[in-house]
């Protein structure tokens, strides 16, 4: 199981307390990402574009103290995500001073 | 017992504000969406409990929210699981997904230079007269859309941006939107948007094709004043009885039509300043008319410190101060273009919001007034609905 932690607002729309864990088929953050908008629809085009899947620009995905906003969808996640040991985070990005 | 609910939309959450018939006394619940630009919040008229709610953030983009009891409980449109209930369907959720229909091509850019149309957000809500789950959503970059599903999905109404004009629209300060929609009443092929900066745009095939309805409006700030399209209108306003007439409040200029937008007469008469967002029209007398000087396209406040509704009895060019109950002196809001409503009680109930979180309130059509709620965050709409 990923663990994903999210954005208070998110936790909000998806109706979870805390973190969320997801069975995701393959470890990148690309299938985490889709793994985390089946699960929880309601997600959907709050943290990608609805068409392109593009990150909206004030999220950000962060793991073990690495930023993986800039990171591919094929990009494999940090081992200690794929097992369980660290969350991924989502993060909405300091802005508005 | 009659009463109402006012919805308000704010930039960090909604307010629902209710009262009975009196409207003396009030109860106020939220925020709801606390944290999240709340652009408007509109009933339908075919089903008092159905409320549309549209929830942007510069953070997640947009969330269309939807409740079926008053605003007691919302869920996203189109989310229909119970909350802890083990009905999940993994159906996608689409209400916030707007996508402009065909290659969406290009508008002007604050430099003149083609800019492509990108979905922003909802700013504009108007829910269907005779069916709860149609309603339309006017957009920035501006276009219209419409869901036959209670906002579950969108499609867009592509005629309007299909307009020839549409690659020469600009963004106003605020962005280029369509912010307001106005249906007609008497006439279901009919309805009439406005755009800033843009103009108005009235179509007579149910939304398949649309004109331009701006002659008459001349702006000195465009290069052509008298051009057809480019015109910064602030918000159209009519009364369901009289829909071939209409008025506006310009981004400077107060106008009145009288042949459904064909043409545009100026009626600011003797107002202290003829710029400003909203206006709206009385619920019985048709011919009367409230607007919210402000002083000037860079000074967002009313002239002198002083908050004062103007009230024109005779469709417009005489108007007169309304002041009791509102500040005199040392007030610097602005009442932003959504922000105004009127409801359908005799005497009819004025309603407004500033951006300084005051939502003030009048029970005999203007003459006095009282603040509802004096500190919620800046007020972005103000919609009433009249219960029986």
């Amino acid at each position: 199981m990923i663990r994903v932690a999210l954005p208070a607002h998110l936790r909000t729309l998806a109706r979870v307390d805390g973190e969320v864990a997801l069975d995701v088929p393959s470890p990148t953050l690309g299938a985490a990402l889709d793994a985390l908008e089946a699960a929880y629809p309601v997600l959907q085009g709050t943290i990608r574009d609805h068409v392109t899947h593009r990150r909206r620009d004030f999220v950000r995905f962060f793991a073990c103290e690495e930023d993986l906003s800039h990171e591919p969808p094929t990009a494999v996640l940090p081992p200690a995500v794929v097992n369980g040991t660290e969350p991924l985070l989502i993060v909405g990005a300091i802005a508005g001073g | 017992m009659s009463g109402v609910r006012v919805l308000v939309g704010t930039r960090k959450g909604a307010f629902v504000l209710t009262a009975d018939g009196n409207r003396k006394n009030w109860e106020v619940s939220g925020p709801h969406f606390g944290g999240w630009e709340m652009y408007h919040v509109k009933g339908s008229p075919a089903d008092p409990n159905r409320l549309y709610a549209s929830q942007s953030s510069g953070w997640f983009g947009q969330v269309l929210q939807r409740s079926d009891d008053g605003g007691k409980t919302w869920r996203v449109a189109g989310d229909d699981r119970v909350p802890g209930g083990e009905d999940f369907t993994g159906k996608p959720v689409q209400s916030n997904k707007f996508v402009y229909e065909g290659v969406p091509g290009t508008h002007q850019w604050y430099d003149g230079t083609p800019h492509p149309w990108e979905f922003k957000r909802v700013w504009h809500l108007e829910p269907s007269l005779t069916d709860p789950d149609t309603v339309y959503a006017g957009v920035e970059d501006a276009a219209l859309f419409r869901s036959t599903d209670g906002a579950a999905t969108w499609h867009e109404l592509s005629g309007l941006r299909g307009h020839g004009s549409g690659s020469a629209w600009q963004p106003g300060a605020g962005g280029l939107a369509v912010h307001t929609v106005l249906l007609d009443p008497t006439n279901p092929q009919r309805m009439f948007v406005a755009i800033s900066a843009a103009g108005v745009f009235r179509t007579d095939d149910g939304a398949q094709t649309w004109k331009a309805a701006n002659r008459g409006l001349r702006s000195q700030y465009i290069p052509d004043p008298n051009a057809e399209v480019g015109h910064c209108v602030h918000r159209i306003a009519m009364h369901r009885s009289r829909p071939q007439v209409l008025f506006m409040q310009k981004h400077w200029d107060v106008m009145r039509s009288d042949d459904g937008a064909d043409s545009w007469t100026e009626v600011s008469g003797n107002l202290p300043t003829d710029f400003g967002f909203v206006i709206d029209v009385h619920a019985h007398e048709p011919n009367t008319v409230y607007v919210v000087p402000i002083k000037s396209d860079s000074e967002h406040y009313p002239p002198d410190g002083a908050l004062r509704v103007y009230r024109s009895r005779t469709g417009g060019n005489e108007w007169e101060p309304l002041t009791n109950g509102l500040p005199q002196r040392d007030c610097y809001v602005n009442v932003l273009r959504d922000a105004m409503s009127i409801d359908a009680l005799d005497p009819c109930g004025v309603y407004f919001g500033t951006t300084g979180g005051q939502v003030y309130g009048s029970s005999d059509s203007g003459d006095t007034w009282a603040p509802i709620v004096r500190d919620l965050p800046a007020v972005l709409s103000v919609e009433v609905q009249t219960l029986s």
